[in-house]
């Protein structure tokens, strides 16, 4: 049916009239359900950090920040401890980062489709399922008991370290095969060598995505409790390490700690703690979005 | 080959718009047997005697066949190019003529699955001889994609690419290279003031203009170029052609194009290639006024394709 002899103006029948009229219901009713689902989501979030900043928000203060632990961990601050999971964030990116990237570029660009390729693809997919307790008794066994490391610093980032490295390969991955293809051939056409193309192209093509699953990584290296428990977190340490073979005070442990071992510890300081911890895992997932937007400006063209 | 149908509309549109009459076009004939020496001695070691004052040869194929897999996608072919001319390779979709292409500079090898049997003689020499490094081939040999396909970088960045790759550091000098590429692609009036900006946020004749720079800042000997102003509109089409002009008198271009006025308009001499063969080669006029092989004439005449 053509609209020719409808003519112009509002003259459509009054059945499609009606029908339309119930589509545009529909699409106010669908669009209105996912929107509130979308909020949703924004309620668990608001929850947990308005109840931490309510409840541990008097207990941030200069003295607590950078402090050591007082009156058997009641009263004082919490330094060590952040000092601890920074040292220990560092050092499980230390290891996770080279060889994750190196990891994630080579199945992305070397690696041929063979059964070996196959298999160290299961392996991350694996390794990253494991559950982190399990990762904490591996090091426990092979880096505190056989390589005679003992509870430290070293220790507990080698642990980290393996635990987010499958986050960082299949990152590293993913980023580098979304790097065009016309992108290497050009590359190539020009007379540069296949490491010149991944090193110079694809790397810089895949560095945003590859930020997103460091950052992903130092996020969960930063929380994770059980991997360090048993190789590199102190009870209680009023001091920082002076070697990498010393133990370390970490965040989520103190926190593990406060909670469950110290009688009547003002629950001010609990909060306090956990604030800290969440603020320095937001603030580094917030540092991560602003690099990777401000890459993928210097970039150009909008999308890349 | 496959061709997205975005593109196939520019060139339907290009076919629609485009002022040139009727093909075959007429064209001066081309000039005779003018042998220019290259700027660049040192890289011509043969100069052949060519007795009956035939034009150089700069790069011709032997017995060439490819395979994807195990399906053949280039057959038997052997073919000359001379120097510091045109040669448009033209031929319907899926016959072949750009893997022909890419064999010429070794690309086809980072397709997995590609197999090329026979011999490619760039300068005398085969550029499939055991020893050899593609990539030095591809220095040699430079190509131009379908697509604009530049880098995410700063135009700058873009034509620097090549020469960083091969060792050139110095800024000054980087900077002399990158003014000559890009005036060489008559693109340096529309870009000289913003070198430092994203390429991507050029348009898409410009972008094509700036791939052809790139490829020019490595100092190519052979540009091959694949279909490229299939993406653009008429008059980034023409702009690409005038160039595609200019730059024989420093380089010997191979084009392939769906576009058989392209192919009249800019060509010294043509192929047309039917399911991976060679049917038939000469000066473009002459394929285009009196065809030998009947499949041709029915090709350049619309019958199929």
């Amino acid at each position: 049916m053509t609209g020719a002899h409808l003519g112009p103006g509002p003259f459509l029948p009054a059945a499609i009239r009606r029908q339309m009229a119930a589509k545009r219901q529909h699409e106010k009713v669908a669009f209105g359900v996912l929107w509130l689902l979308a909020l949703l989501l924004l309620v668990p979030l608001v929850g947990i950090v308005g109840y931490l900043v309510v409840g541990g928000l008097p207990a941030i203060s200069w003295e607590f920040l950078t402090q050591g632990p007082k009156d058997m961990m009641r009263s004082g601050g919490i330094f060590p401890a952040i000092a601890g999971t920074l040292l220990l964030v560092l050092g499980s990116s230390l290891v996770a980062v080279p060889l994750g990237v190196a990891g994630g570029l080579y199945l992305s660009e070397y690696a041929r489709p063979t059964l070996f390729t196959r298999l160290v693809r299961l392996a991350v997919v694996n390794l990253a399922g494991v559950p982190s307790v399990v990762y904490g008794l591996f090091g426990l066994s092979l880096f505190v008991f056989f390589l005679k490391m003992g509870v430290s610093v070293m220790a507990g980032s080698l642990t980290l370290g393996l635990m987010v490295l499958p986050v960082v390969i299949a990152a590293t991955e993913e980023a580098a095969r979304n790097v065009p293809q016309s992108h290497r051939h050009a590359s190539l056409a020009l007379g540069a060598t296949k490491w010149h193309t991944v090193r110079h192209v694809v790397l810089p093509g895949a560095m945003p995505g590859i930020l997103t699953g460091i950052i992903l990584a130092v996020s969960r290296a930063a929380g994770e409790t059980a991997p360090i428990m048993f190789t590199a977190a102190a009870f209680f340490l009023p001091r920082l390490p002076q070697s990498p073979f010393d133990p370390v005070m970490a965040l989520p442990y103190h926190l593990y700690v406060l909670s469950t071992e110290v009688a009547q510890a003002d629950p001010k300081v609990r909060l306090g703690t956990a604030l800290v911890l969440v603020t320095l895992v937001l603030a580094s997932n917030l540092v991560a979005i602003i690099l990777r937007s401000r890459m993928r400006a210097r970039l150009g063209g909008g999308g890349v | 080959m496959s061709r997205d149908p975005s593109s196939e509309a520019a060139e339907a549109a290009s076919l629609q718009v485009t002022p040139a009459g009727p093909h075959p076009t007429p064209r001066p004939a081309p000039p005779k047997v003018v042998v220019r020496p290259r700027p660049e001695p040192g890289r011509t070691p043969r100069r052949a005697p060519a007795p009956e004052a035939a034009a150089e040869i700069k790069i011709r194929t032997e017995a060439l066949s490819v395979w994807y897999g195990s399906m053949p996608a280039i057959k038997d072919v052997t073919i000359s190019f001379e120097r510091n001319r045109i040669t448009a390779l033209i031929g319907p979709s899926g016959c072949g003529k750009s893997t022909f292409l890419r064999a010429l500079n070794r690309m086809n090898e980072v397709i997995p699955g590609t197999r090329t049997k026979g011999r490619v003689f760039l300068d005398g020499k085969d550029i499939y001889a055991p020893g050899v490094d593609p990539v030095e081939v591809r220095r040699r040999v430079g190509m131009v994609f379908q697509r604009p396909n530049p880098f995410p970088f700063s135009i700058f960045d873009n034509v620097a690419y090549g020469p960083r790759r091969h060792g050139v550091t110095s800024t000054s000098e980087l900077y002399a290279i990158v003014e000559r590429s890009l005036k060489e692609a008559a693109l340096w009036d529309e870009v000289s003031d913003r070198l430092r900006s994203p390429a991507l946020n050029l348009s898409g004749g410009q972008q094509q203009r700036l791939c052809i720079a790139r490829a020019l800042a490595v100092r190519p000997e052979v540009l091959l170029m694949d279909e490229p102003a299939s993406a653009l509109d008429p008059v980034a089409t023409g702009r690409i052609e005038d160039l595609m002009n200019e730059l024989k008198k420093n380089y010997t271009i191979i084009i392939v194009t769906h576009n058989m006025q392209q192919a009249g308009r800019v060509s010294d001499r043509t192929g047309f290639f039917l399911h991976g063969e060679l049917v038939e080669y000469g000066p473009t006029e002459e394929m285009f006024t009196r065809p030998k092989d009947p499949r041709t004439e029915a090709y350049i005449t619309g019958r199929f394709g």
